[in-house]
């Protein structure tokens, strides 16, 4: 567990995380490992766990027919992977498949909801820190969906 | 290849009536992705020799209009004028048309370029989408072949797909240099591309240069643009710092007829480039 606590502080979306929060975060928390196209989540499967990614890159896919498998964003170390847990009915509504060796912090899903239940305290500050990537997220969507480098750009 | 002192601007007494168009000939014709051309073309007036990265010319086609384009080629090559065109327009549409031996009309160069004179001894980030590498390319060129004149040098670039990558080619070679660091993201893939997907803005976290020292540069779409300065504004960069070529309906491309008013200045020559705290003010008014 002192391995995890340690790698979990030093990943940024912890960043400068309370230790004690730390040590709440931990008991949900253990490794994995992903093999290049190995899937971290199907969609319509259970978001039962989410990731922060230590080595490797993720892509995002919806597959659509006739198109095959369309990456909509990529995600890399540093970063957290699947935000679906949050909030009901805690459904995954993309593919995540590890483009290369991926190797990242699985923390259980449940597990964690049931402390920040618990412990609004935690509850807030996992929520302060998965806003802003929500908010980031959004914003980046938009500007997708706007299709700035087509004709009218 | 030259590396004499750079000006930001070619000086316009150059052009004795600079709204006399002179006669040049396309020698080739490239495609460089979905409706974009590049054109390589060359002229007999000693005009066409020179321009500073980041300026443009005024293009004619003949019984169909003018457009501005900024120059794509590298500064260095005077035999040579090149511009990359995207067919939107029937002028542009009408220009990436031209076949080779073509004749077509040649107004330029015009406008402030990129501020190449601020760059010697700083890291120089470079943030492009999609059709916006191209006025972005010349500058390249010129960084690269003074390489050691400069800090860190960043190309992020954006495009739709990894289908409409301008100048694949080229950026593949100068990757493999090892001496300039390049992300390329596409708006959203299909098939085997390995790449990074998502916008351009998300790659200014995971490059690492040092934000007191840096020269940021930015051509794209206006929208993406903005969301680039911010991106590079939460990174450190001041605004100073900061350049950005703008894009306005461009007509006589002098300063006379205020096609491309902006607030106070005019795009075509007080621009294209300006130093971001010279537009900040007018960059979010809609109604300009």
């Amino acid at each position: 567990m002192e391995g995890l606590d340690h790698i979990i502080k030093a990943h940024p979306f912890f960043a400068g995380l309370d230790q004690a929060f730390c040590d709440l975060i931990c008991g949900c928390a253990k490794n994995a490992r992903f093999e290049a196209g190995e899937y971290l989540f199907h969609e319509a499967a259970a978001a039962d766990q989410f990731y922060l990614v230590r080595q490797g890159r993720v892509a995002f896919q919806l597959t659509a027919p006739g198109r095959g498998a369309v990456t909509f964003q990529t995600l890399g170390v540093g970063e957290v992977v699947g935000v679906s847990w949050l909030v009901p009915p805690y459904r995954w509504t993309f593919d995540a498949k590890a483009l290369e060796l991926v190797r990242a912090i699985a923390l259980d899903a449940a597990c964690l909801r049931g402390k920040c239940e618990a412990d609004h305290d935690l509850g807030y500050e996992m929520m302060k820190r998965f806003m802003p990537v929500l908010i980031q997220r959004l914003q980046a969507t938009r500007l997708q969906i706007l299709d700035v480098y087509g004709t009218h750009g | 290849m030259s590396t004499a002192p750079m000006a930001d601007t070619v000086v316009a007494p150059m052009l004795a009536d600079p709204m006399l168009p002179r006669i040049a000939s396309v020698r080739r014709r490239r495609r460089d992705g979905p409706q974009v051309w590049t054109l390589e073309m060359e002229s007999e007036s000693t005009i066409d020799r020179g321009f500073v990265p980041g300026q443009f010319n005024m293009l004619t086609v003949f019984g169909v209009g003018e457009v501005p384009i900024s120059f794509s080629g590298d500064p260095a090559d005077s035999q040579r004028l090149i511009h990359t065109i995207r067919a939107v327009g029937p002028v542009s549409a009408a220009l990436a048309a031209l076949k080779e031996g073509t004749s077509l009309g040649v107004r330029g160069p015009f406008g402030v370029g990129w501020p190449m004179s601020e760059a010697p001894g700083r890291d120089v980030v470079i943030v492009a989408g999609g059709l916006g590498l191209a006025p972005l390319r010349p500058l390249l060129y010129r960084l690269l072949a003074e390489r050691a004149r400069y800090g860190r040098i960043v190309l992020l670039y954006g495009t739709r797909s990894p289908e409409e990558i301008l100048f694949r080619r080229e950026i593949e070679s100068w990757r493999r240099r090892l001496d300039i660091e390049i992300e390329v993201t596409v708006d959203h893939a299909v098939g085997d591309w390995r790449g990074h997907v998502g916008v351009v803005t998300t790659l200014i976290p995971r490059v690492s240069f040092d934000p007191h020292l840096a020269l940021a540069l930015v051509c794209g779409p206006e929208i993406m643009m903005r969301f680039a300065i911010a991106a590079l504004r939460d990174a450190g960069i001041a605004d100073e710092a900061i350049h950005l070529s703008m894009e306005r309906s461009m007509k006589c491309a002098v300063g006379l007829c205020g096609h491309c008013q902006l607030g106070t200045v005019l795009v075509c020559r007080d621009g294209p480039v300006f130093r971001y705290d010279r537009v900040r003010d007018v960059l979010w008014i809609k109604e300009i």
